[in-house]
Formats: structure tokens, sequence, C-alpha cells
């Protein structure tokens, strides 16, 4: 396709787009060559879609590991007295370990090694994988140390009224201890999610074409950052207040249901 | 003596160390089907971790507990199924603030035994009518009186359809006036012939309900015998200050 000039758009620019001043004759330019020649929305449209399949799969994996690991910990440390069995004691070195790495390195540089050491991946499948999975793990760390506030904030009493009652140590957690955690770590865990979102603008380096990346793209054509990069921040911005809007209403609903 | 096989419970040299302090110090004692056995002693004679080991809330340091003719004191037992035949009621209630009343109630019979939630609810409304709760059946614990929240606390308990039932100082935390309503409950649990094992600073409770006393003091059982018996004609020095001082 040739190259858009400003010049050749203008000749063939409406009556009215003509009559305006130079100024804001640019800026409608701008606007056009970003989103509407050659369907360049389509760009942010797809990087969009990579944007949210690594941030909700990422998540997923992030809560799962977050829970197990802080239910390690926490069942390590109600052992005040005795010494917890080995296996636990081998489990609990292994957490702390995990937490000390991925919260002692950047997030840049995980992704690095994730994506040139360790899996190499060759199809963009592949990297949307690699880039799920170091961005998991990474938010595991945080949510594990999330969780364990939220576990610890439960009083003791509720984990010996459910195992009093026959309940195995994941049961309580499950039915007793962890809804009413929930309630207390929903505005730390909404903070987790949105960090999520945006660090997701890094998994370029593993040649993901997300959002941000498609934004670069676009720039990269039209030789104009200006109207790209604030559009890419005001996309951003939008999904960051819809998922706070929604997590309020959320915690509105949980409290609700608690008197 | 009983034999083994009518004791419900049968506790052996019992021990429990917290790290080097040794809180139960070798504890001998059978509770036989249907007895109601009051423990009492001064706070850190070791009564409520006595307690707290029948059900291994706390994991005992040496000794057997056989229930049932099964030593759960025995590490490579599963003694989430023996829970299920031990209801216990602690002093802070731990009734589930996110839960309803009946969902209180009816969430071990559905998890644990499989009970339909039709079957668990009708259960669990005739335990409350039976403590005067019915209506309160969809509150939550923090609407609920003291009284009310230990009241749950035992039928919950009972929903499990225990063998025994352990109380661990239920009417300390409460109000003095709805001490009464409590101790009711549990007084009408013994008529009924529920094998019960109860911690209390309730002398008077212990004294009418009572089958069996025991004094803990020092992590052993420095005295036991019929309410008459300790109350009446305490043996040991140790009792007699004790007495003195809570009655």
């Amino acid at each position: 396709m040739s190259v858009l000039t400003f010049s050749g758009w203008i000749e063939s620019a409406p009556a009215w787009i003509i009559k305006l001043p130079e100024g804001l004759q640019t800026f409608i330019f701008q606007l056009y060559q970003t989103f509407v020649y050659a369907n360049r929305w389509t760009f942010f449209a797809e990087g969009l879609k990579i944007t949210f399949i690594v941030t909700i799969c990422a998540l997923a994996i992030g809560i799962i590991i977050g829970v197990i690991i802080a239910m390690v910990r926490t069942l390590y440390e109600s052992y005040t007295v005795n010494k917890p069995p080995v296996i636990l004691r081998a489990f609990n070195k292994i957490a702390e370990l995990y937490l000390t790495i991925i919260r002692g390195t950047p997030m840049m540089v995980q992704l690095l090694i994730m994506g040139f050491v360790v899996m190499q991946p060759k199809t963009e499948t592949g990297s949307i994988i690699c880039g799920v999975i170091t961005l998991g793990i990474n938010s595991g760390a945080y949510v594990a140390e999330i969780v364990r506030s939220g576990l610890m904030s439960i009083p003791k009493g509720q984990t010996e009224a459910g195992r009093s009652l026959g309940f195995n140590y994941i049961q309580t957690m499950w039915y007793i201890v962890i809804p009413q955690a929930i309630k207390n770590i929903l505005p730390a865990l909404g903070n987790e999610m949105i960090t999520l979102l945006k660090d997701t603008s890094l998994v370029s380096v593993i040649a993901l074409r997300d959002v941000t990346k498609q934004a670069q793209n676009i720039v990269s054509k039209t030789y104009s950052a200006m109207v790209p990069y604030i559009s890419l921040a005001l996309i951003y911005l939008v999904i960051v207040i819809v998922i706070t809007k929604l997590l309020d209403r959320l915690e509105k609903r949980l409290r609700k249901s608690e008197h | 003596m009983n034999t083994e096989k009518t004791a419900v419970i049968k506790v052996e040299n019992l021990e429990k160390a917290f790290g080097k302090k040794e809180v139960l110090k070798g504890i001998n004692a059978e509770i036989d089907k249907g007895e109601v056995i009051v423990i009492i002693g001064a706070s850190g004679s070791g009564k409520s971790t006595f307690l707290r080991c029948l059900n291994c809330l706390e994991d005992p340091t040496g000794g057997n507990i056989f229930f049932d003719g099964v030593d759960i004191a025995d590490p490579s037992v599963d003694i989430n199924i023996h829970r299920q035949k031990m209801g216990m009621v602690f002093q802070q209630f731990n009734l589930f603030p996110h839960k309803t009343v009946l969902e209180n109630m009816t969430l071990a019979p559905i998890k644990l035994k499989g009970m339909k939630k039709e079957d668990a609810d009708a259960l669990a409304m005739k335990l409350l009518e039976r403590v005067g709760l019915a209506d309160r059946a969809d509150s939550y614990p923090s609407q609920l009186s003291g009284g009310q929240q230990q009241r749950v606390a035992i039928v919950r308990a009972l929903a499990m359809e225990p063998d025994v039932m352990l109380f661990d100082e239920p009417t300390s935390a409460l109000d003095p006036e709805m001490v009464g309503e409590v101790l009711d409950v549990m007084k009408s649990l013994a008529d009924e012939g529920m094998t019960m094992v109860v911690v209390t600073h309730e002398m008077g409770f212990a004294r009418e309900v009572g089958d069996r006393v025991l004094f803990m003091d020092g992590g052993v059982i420095g005295e036991e015998g019929t309410p008459e018996e300790v109350f009446g004609n305490p043996k040991s020095e140790r009792l007699q200050s004790f007495l003195a001082k809570v009655l």
C-alpha cells in the first residue's frame, strides 16, 4: 500500500474539512491515518484481544499459584510450637524461594529469560503461552502475599470450628476461611489485576503483538506518535476505569451478604 | 471399673507439651456412654488442653486416646472421620459469619455426610426448634445475642449427630444473663443421654448435671469422683483451696 501523505489526503478530503483551520486539519488527518486508513483500527482490536487473553489467563494462573503458596505458608506458620512435618517444611522453602526470586527481579527480565532462554517460542500461540505463563508466575507471587494477609485476617477459631466438624484443612479453607478472606482482600486483589493488565504492555519484548506493540506498529507506519500513543493510554485508562467500577460493585454486593 | 467396650473415650497416659513446656503430664480417664464429665480446675491447669486433645485440635505428644476402639492419637489415623462423631462447642462460639444460622448448621452434614439439602434443612430446623431459635434460621450470626449464638453453635455440632459433645468453657464469654439459656440447653442434652465432656467454671452446673467431676491440677487429674464427693468431701488440699476460691 502506498504511503499516505497529508497533501494527498487533503486533495480528496470532503469540503467541510478544507474549510477548517489548518491545525485541526492536521489533527483529523492524524486520526484518519491512525484508525481509518488501511483499516488500522483492526491493529488496536487485534492487540486488545492479545492483551485481554494474556491478562485473564495470567490472572487465573496467578490466583491458583497465589492461593496454593499462601495456603502452604499459612499452614507452615500455624505450627507455632511443634515442628512442621518435613514435606511441609520443604514446600515452604520452595515457596519462599519462589517469592524471593520473582519479587526480586524485574518483570521485563523475567519475560526476556522465559522468552529467549527457557521457552523460546517459535509461533504466535507459543508466544502467547510463554507470556501467559511468565505473567502468571509473576502475578502469583504478589497474589500469594495478598491471599496470605487475607487468610491471616480470619480468626483461628474459624479454622478450629471447621476442623472440629470434620472438615480437612483444604475443605476448611475452601468453605470457611477463603470466602471470608476474599472480602478482605478484594481491594488489594483488584489492584493486582490492574497492575497485571498494565504489565501486559511488556510482552512485546517476546514478540507478542499486544495493544501496545500494535500502537508502536502504527507509529512506525505513520511516523507520527501523538495520536496512536495518546489513544493507547486512553484505551488502558478506560479498561481500568471499567474494572474498578465492576470491582466496586462486587465489593458492595459481598459486603451486603454479611452483617 | 468399666471395660473398654462401654467406654466411648478411653485416655491412656495422655501427654501434651508445647515445645519444652509440659501441659499434660500423663492423664488417664474413661468416658462412658451417656456420661456427663465435668472438668474443673484453675486456669493453666491444662483442662482446656485436655479437652482439645480429645479431638486432636491439639496433637497429643504422648499416650493414647481410644475413640470407638481406634487410637486417634496415632498420627496415621484419619482424624477427620472421627471428628465428625465428636461435636465441639467453643468459648467464642466460632459461628461462620458469612453464613446464615441454617447454613452454619447444614454445611457439614451436606458436604461431609452427603446429606440432601432438604434433609439437612429439616434436621437443622428440628434442632433449632428444640433450642427455641427456629425463627432465626435465616439470620446471620452477628444479628444474634451471645446466648443465641452459643445455642446455635451447640445445635450446629448436634447436626452432625455426634456420639460425644465436647464443651470448652461454653459460657465464659457470655453476659451473665445469658448463661442460663445455654446451660439449660446443655442440661436437656444431658437428660437425653448425650455423652458430654464439659470444661466449665459453672460449679452449679457441675454439681447438678455432672455424673463425674475431674479436678485438673498441674497437668494431671488431681482428684475425681461424683459431684457429691468432689464438692462435698474434697480430699486434697489443692482442691479444697480451689473450691474455697470459686464457690
